[in-house]
């Protein structure tokens, strides 16, 4: 023990980072050091100020938008637009359930767009993942054509045109299957999952057939459980996936009951068009509000998320 | 695969000889594994379906659709749609657009990432720079309906961009209905996007460096500066190479631009803003020129396919990484 003690205070004069070595830095990287904090506290307000703004643009009151008042301090702090936004045009749900029911169609929009992050995730993940274990098994020797058959899609495809005229012929239009199957399975996702598949020790699993489990017994009672990192990120890149979209709901679904939350703003933001005339009058305000409720959930999980999305990415990074 | 492994197989062979065909292998194959194959056989319907059949359908690119009609169209083969597009101006403006502003996106972006994250790496508080790395990452989480919506409010002419302008004595410009400010507009929203989350693989890759050869340097008398030069960029030089080189690769493809430019441009921006991919939507979804619009998205789709093999290729052969 004496000894260790002894010792320690020597390692520690020597280490590199050591506050004493300091001094030794030169007056060029002290300097250095200052303009680089300068900038990145300009790129950390230039990133966070368009947020602050809308923000407080929601919580303005009518009249000041309309006199141009708009800064990061509210004039007229109010929470009328909120209100506004989540009161305003009830349109019916289901009629032929309910044919009275009526509800303000951005709680319509918000519940669609929790739904369908909801249920695709959960597809999503099901059907990545039972393609994603085999793929990873490389004795399997199926892979030679499997794996080249699904990694082609990424870099050519059916286009835009050719999608949207399937589409139409399945029946899928104006049906919630048309704004979920097109993105079903992400093969850049695949991938990265049958990377990580990869890593799983091979004795571990051959210890579990071992013991008497089927292929599937493996997958599902060794790989899965082992597998929990992984989830966790696709579980994100998925339901961001689904939280963001709106292009699918622009080709696909006509019924406004329908609709993501993500559609609605797409048509208050670009003016609507004929699909929604009273939309294009809107005011900042009332624009902002509903992009604020609509972003709020992903920042609010987003410091706790982050974490696992770079770990999606380095496993991108790294050669399958 | 290990030496141990190949001994493994050799083995094998030895033991029991391989079956003859290629069938009969095949079948063996699947009574062993037969529970895996029965795992992809959902997921692999779905890319026949929802990948294939539409690959096949490019076919409409030369034959014609009729609506509710057959999804590979119907009669003999043309190449009249091509040879539609190929005369039409608003194509060529398209075209042009898209590798300019993918162009013009790649010169800024590319090198500012990288000084980006030797900056990043550069701070010794880690506190710090976990801050910073958590905000700059966050716009890449944000839905594009919600980052252009954010810039047409800021740009807007109440916006706070046009009132410095005011304070400072100029006039009100009205941005997003100019055809001159697009580009600026669209490569600096991408900056703005995309350059935290564009450090990942940089900071990765100078994580790895091993600490004993910033001492080397140390010892032999190497300042900061030194070292970053003499050091860090040239490990980090494979990673450089294989993202520059890869997105030169899509440097037609529309990628990301699609949603951006859709929710930006306007009749009044065309001349700057339109691309490809919007054109493809313009006449295919909201004109209805099926045809057309297959053909204008076939050959973008064929011209992509060829940059990103060769930029494949090269990536190969200088930086020994590639995307197959």
């Amino acid at each position: 023990m004496s000894t260790k003690e002894n010792t320690a205070p020597e390692l520690k004069e020597i280490h590199i980072h050591n506050p004493k070595n300091r001094i030794k830095e030169s007056a060029g990287y002290r300097i250095f050091t200052v303009i680089n904090t300068i900038i990145m506290i300009l790129i950390s307000i230039v990133t966070l100020y368009p947020f602050i703004y809308l923000v407080s643009q929601s919580f303005t009151s009518e009249q000041a938008i309309i006199a141009g008042h708009t800064g990061l301090i509210p004039e007229g702090f109010n929470i009328d637009t909120y209100i506004y936004v989540m009161t305003r045009n009830p349109i019916k749900i289901m009629p032929n359930i309910f044919p009275d029911l009526k509800v303000p169609e951005f709680i319509v929009y918000y519940m669609n767009t929790i739904f369908y992050t909801f249920v695709g995730t959960i597809m999503s993940l099901f059907f990545s993942s039972i393609l994603a274990y085999p793929l990873s098994k490389t004795k399997l020797k199926v892979n030679k054509i499997l794996s080249p058959f699904i990694i082609f899609t990424m870099y050519f495809g059916g286009g835009l045109i050719a999608n949207y005229v399937l589409i139409l012929k399945l029946g899928l239009k104006n049906s919630m299957w048309g704004f979920i199957l097109p993105m079903l399975i992400s093969t850049y996702y695949v991938i990265l999952m049958r990377s990580f598949f990869m890593s799983i020790p091979k004795e571990l699993e051959d210890a579990g057939e071992i013991d008497g489990l089927d292929k599937f017994g493996v997958f599902w009672h060794i790989a899965r459980p082992l597998s929990t990192p992984i989830m966790a990120t696709m579980t994100l890149f998925y339901a961001v996936m689904y939280w963001n979209n709106w292009f699918n709901a622009k080709l696909y679904l006509q019924d406004k009951s329908k609709w993501p939350v993500a559609y609605f703003l797409q048509t208050i933001i670009r003016g609507g068009g004929a699909s929604d005339p009273d939309a294009t009058q809107m005011s900042a305000n009332i624009k902002s509000c509903a992009m604020v409720l609509t972003v709020l959930p992903i920042i609010c999980v987003y410091p706790f998320i982050q974490k696992y999305y770079v770990q999606g990415m380095m496993l991108g990074g790294v050669k399958e | 695969m290990s030496e141990k492994e190949l001994d493994q197989q050799q083995t094998t062979v030895e033991w029991q000889p391989v079956p003859k065909t290629l069938g009969e292998r095949l079948f063996r194959d699947v009574r062993v594994n037969g529970q895996l194959y029965l795992m992809f056989v959902l997921p692999v319907v779905y890319y026949v379906i929802f990948r294939y059949i539409p690959m096949f359908g490019n076919i409409l690119a030369v034959r014609k659709y009729s609506a509710g009609g057959s999804i590979f169209g119907e009669g003999p083969l043309t190449l009249r749609y091509f040879g539609q597009f190929i005369t039409a101006k608003p194509f060529w403006q398209a075209f042009f657009n898209t590798l300019i502003l993918n162009g013009l996106y790649l010169i800024f972006r590319f090198p500012l990432t990288l000084i980006f994250a030797l900056l990043l790496n550069e701070i010794r508080n880690l506190h710090w720079k976990k801050f910073v790395q958590t905000v700059s990452y966050l716009p890449h989480f944000i839905s594009m309906v919600i980052v252009c919506g954010m810039i047409k409010e800021l740009l807007s002419t109440h916006g706070p961009i046009n009132d410095l302008i005011f304070k400072l004595g100029g006039d009100k410009i009205s941005f997003i209905s100019m055809a001159e400010w697009f580009r600026t507009i669209f490569v600096a929203s991408g900056l703005w996007q995309s350059l935290g989350w564009g450090t990942i693989l940089y900071l990765a890759a100078m994580s790895g460096i091993n600490p004993s050869l910033y001492e080397a340097a140390t010892v032999d008398g190497a300042n900061h500066f030194q070292k970053v030069i003499h050091v860090t960029i040239p490990c980090i030089l494979p990673t450089i190479a294989t993202l520059l080189i890869l997105d030169i690769g899509g440097l037609v493809g529309s990628g990301g631009a699609f949603e951006k430019v859709y929710l930006l441009y306007s009749p009044m921006t065309y001349e700057t803003s339109d691309i490809v991919s919007t054109y493809v939507f313009r006449m295919g979804v909201e004109s209805g020129s099926i045809n057309f619009a297959t053909a204008v998205g076939l050959f973008e789709g064929l011209i992509n396919l060829v940059l990103l093999t060769c930029a494949n290729f090269v990536s190969r052969k200088v930086a020994k990484t590639s995307l197959w």
